[in-house]
């Protein structure tokens, strides 16, 4: 038995996306910009695809613009708002400690150009509060961009919350939901959302399309010059297939969020109470407030490349943070926000599931993960001082 | 795939794997802030290492370097096993990534640690240099 269980990294794509690809990789070809009636078919196909992303996330077609993906979403907004911001004198912006490189790298370059950045801490459960966000916030704001669910720990955030809180103080908020988008019921006028970030392949659809929404009225800049394709914003011949492959999903996804939710927290809590009877295991993250598909561990006396290795070599597909992982010398910065020190975070396990997961794999996971922490605490010359309690750090 | 044949195999099956009781010599390694430590036992006699085993916290290649050292001074004479460099632990492993290649710099460390709490035991002199901890890794010497 093989388990793919690294949904949050990438998934498989879904028969409906695939089939709602394929026309446009041979009769549908046209370029949405031509005038003839073969481009306008397919410019056609670029709106209907525009109006079910829209009608998912309880927004207006043209909200949305199509993108290569969640980054260059992120990179847009962030620094479309910061620009917009600059403009009135606002050079302050409030984001997360958690947040995905995307997002971080964007406002480390910011910083770089004279932008001021709050990164919130999210404490031990890796939640956001809302009162944070509140006292962060200065004359000068010009962004608050704090993500739906984080990618590693799969903590949701009060996102509906500091949505109300942004737009009583009329700053731009934007969100980064490429985790939460196809998993969780989003609707961005319940959530007051200005601007949200997915993506095509966190939920089935293909890689190397995503979406940003971007509220009507809220000016956004572009970043690639070129053409007037989406309205300005975003130049380059659309990525027709990519985008029909993303609104199938999308939808699919959306029609069937409450089955797909119930079967995958159903798997996801069996694994959380299997896992946590392995001896010095933590589980990241809040439990309550999580996605459904999420589940990390830090096992300590361990570190995370060699266990994924061997999972990988009994037929489990999972995901790290510890720094051989990451290709630095530190661990996650996820699993450091959370206050873990390095020692445990090196030991960390994340598995991510989606509704193509069963119980009997949860079975296999269940009967590997322990065999193979209990081996490599076996070979550690850590393991047995920590088990003593002699060294620190045992959770 | 990341790593070489070679790699995968002593990761996956390890040489020389555990501890040793009695042992001659001892040497511990690395910290675990970094994530990797590695514990080397040897037994000497009459100036040959008759046998030497370890224990690594780490990644994969924190594992097979350890292992693929152990193999490379076991049975040696010990004036042979202080000459190790890390650059004989890659080789013998048909490479290694560059972001790993602190590992074997580690596995010949631990060696050398082994050998030094044997001298150190013994009273047997030995030039400080040539049991030196080798260049700075910025993770674990910074």
């Amino acid at each position: 038995m093989y388990v793919y269980a690294d949904n949050a990294a990438t998934t498989a794509m879904s028969k409906t996306a695939i089939r709602a690809m394929e026309p446009y990789y041979d009769t549908l070809y046209g370029n949405p910009s031509s005038l003839h009636s073969v481009g306008q078919r397919a410019a056609e196909a670029l709106e209907a695809a525009r109006a079910k992303v829209a009608s998912c996330l309880g927004a207006k077609p043209e909200e949305i613009y199509f993108t290569s993906g969640g980054s260059e979403a992120d990179n847009q907004a962030i620094r479309s708002a910061a620009l917009v911001g600059a403009r009135k004198g606002k050079r302050h912006i409030i984001s997360t400690a958690f947040e995905h490189h995307a997002v971080l790298h964007t406002l480390k370059k910011l910083e770089r150009e004279g932008f001021e950045v709050t990164l919130l801490g999210v404490g031990s459960q890796g939640l956001v509060k809302v009162e944070d966000v509140a006292a962060a916030i200065r004359e000068d704001t010009a962004l608050v961009t704090i993500m739906y669910a984080n990618n590693e720990v799969g903590t949701i955030q009060p996102i509906a919350e500091i949505g109300a809180l942004c737009r009583e103080k009329g700053i731009p908020f934007h969100t980064d939901a490429v985790q939460a988008v196809g998993h969780l019921a989003i609707d961005v006028e319940r959530d007051q959302i200005d601007m949200l970030s997915l993506s095509a392949h966190k939920f089935h659809g293909p890689k190397g399309v995503g979406a940003l929404y971007c509220r009507k009225g809220l000016p956004l800049l572009p970043f690639i010059e070129g053409g007037a394709q989406e309205r300005n914003r975003r130049a380059g011949t659309e990525n027709l297939a990519g985008i029909a492959g993303l609104a199938a999903a999308l939808e699919e996804a959306n029609v069937n969020l409450e089955r797909n939710a119930a079967h995958i927290t159903a798997l996801r809590d069996k694994l959380i109470d299997g896992l946590s009877q392995i001896p010095h295991a933590r589980l990241n993250g809040d439990r309550e407030h999580r996605l459904p598909g999420n589940v990390s561990f830090c096992f300590e006396g361990i570190e995370g490349e060699s266990l994924l290795l061997l999972l990988d070599a009994k037929g489990v597909a999972a995901s790290s943070g510890s720094a051989c992982t990451s290709g630095s010398l530190d661990p996650s910065h996820v699993l450091l926000a959370l206050g873990l020190p390095h020692e445990v975070a090196h030991g960390s396990l994340r598995l991510s599931l989606s509704e193509y997961n069963t119980m009997e794999e949860m079975d296999h996971i269940l009967k590997v993960v322990p065999e193979v922490v209990s081996y490599l605490r076996d070979i550690s010359p850590v393991w047995e001082d920590l088990e003593k309690g002699v060294k620190t750090h045992v959770i | 795939m990341l790593y070489s044949e070679k790699v995968m195999d002593h990761f996956q099956n390890p040489r020389n794997l555990g501890k040793m009781e009695n042992a001659d010599g001892i040497g511990e390694v690395g910290n675990a802030k970094c994530g990797d430590i590695m514990k080397m036992y040897i037994k000497v006699e009459d100036g040959i290492i008759t046998d030497v085993k370890f224990n690594t916290f780490g990644c994969g290649s924190a594992i097979a370097t350890s292992s693929m050292a152990t193999e490379l001074v076991k049975g040696k004479p010990i004036t042979e096993a202080v000459k190790l460099t890390n650059q004989a632990v890659v080789e013998a492993l048909d490479g290694l990534p560059t972001q790993k290649i602190h590992c074997s710099v580690l596995a010949e460390e631990a060696i050398k640690a082994a050998v030094k709490d044997y001298y150190d035991r013994n009273g047997i002199c030995y030039d400080e240099k040539d049991l030196a901890p080798a260049p700075e890794c910025p993770c674990c010497h910074g």
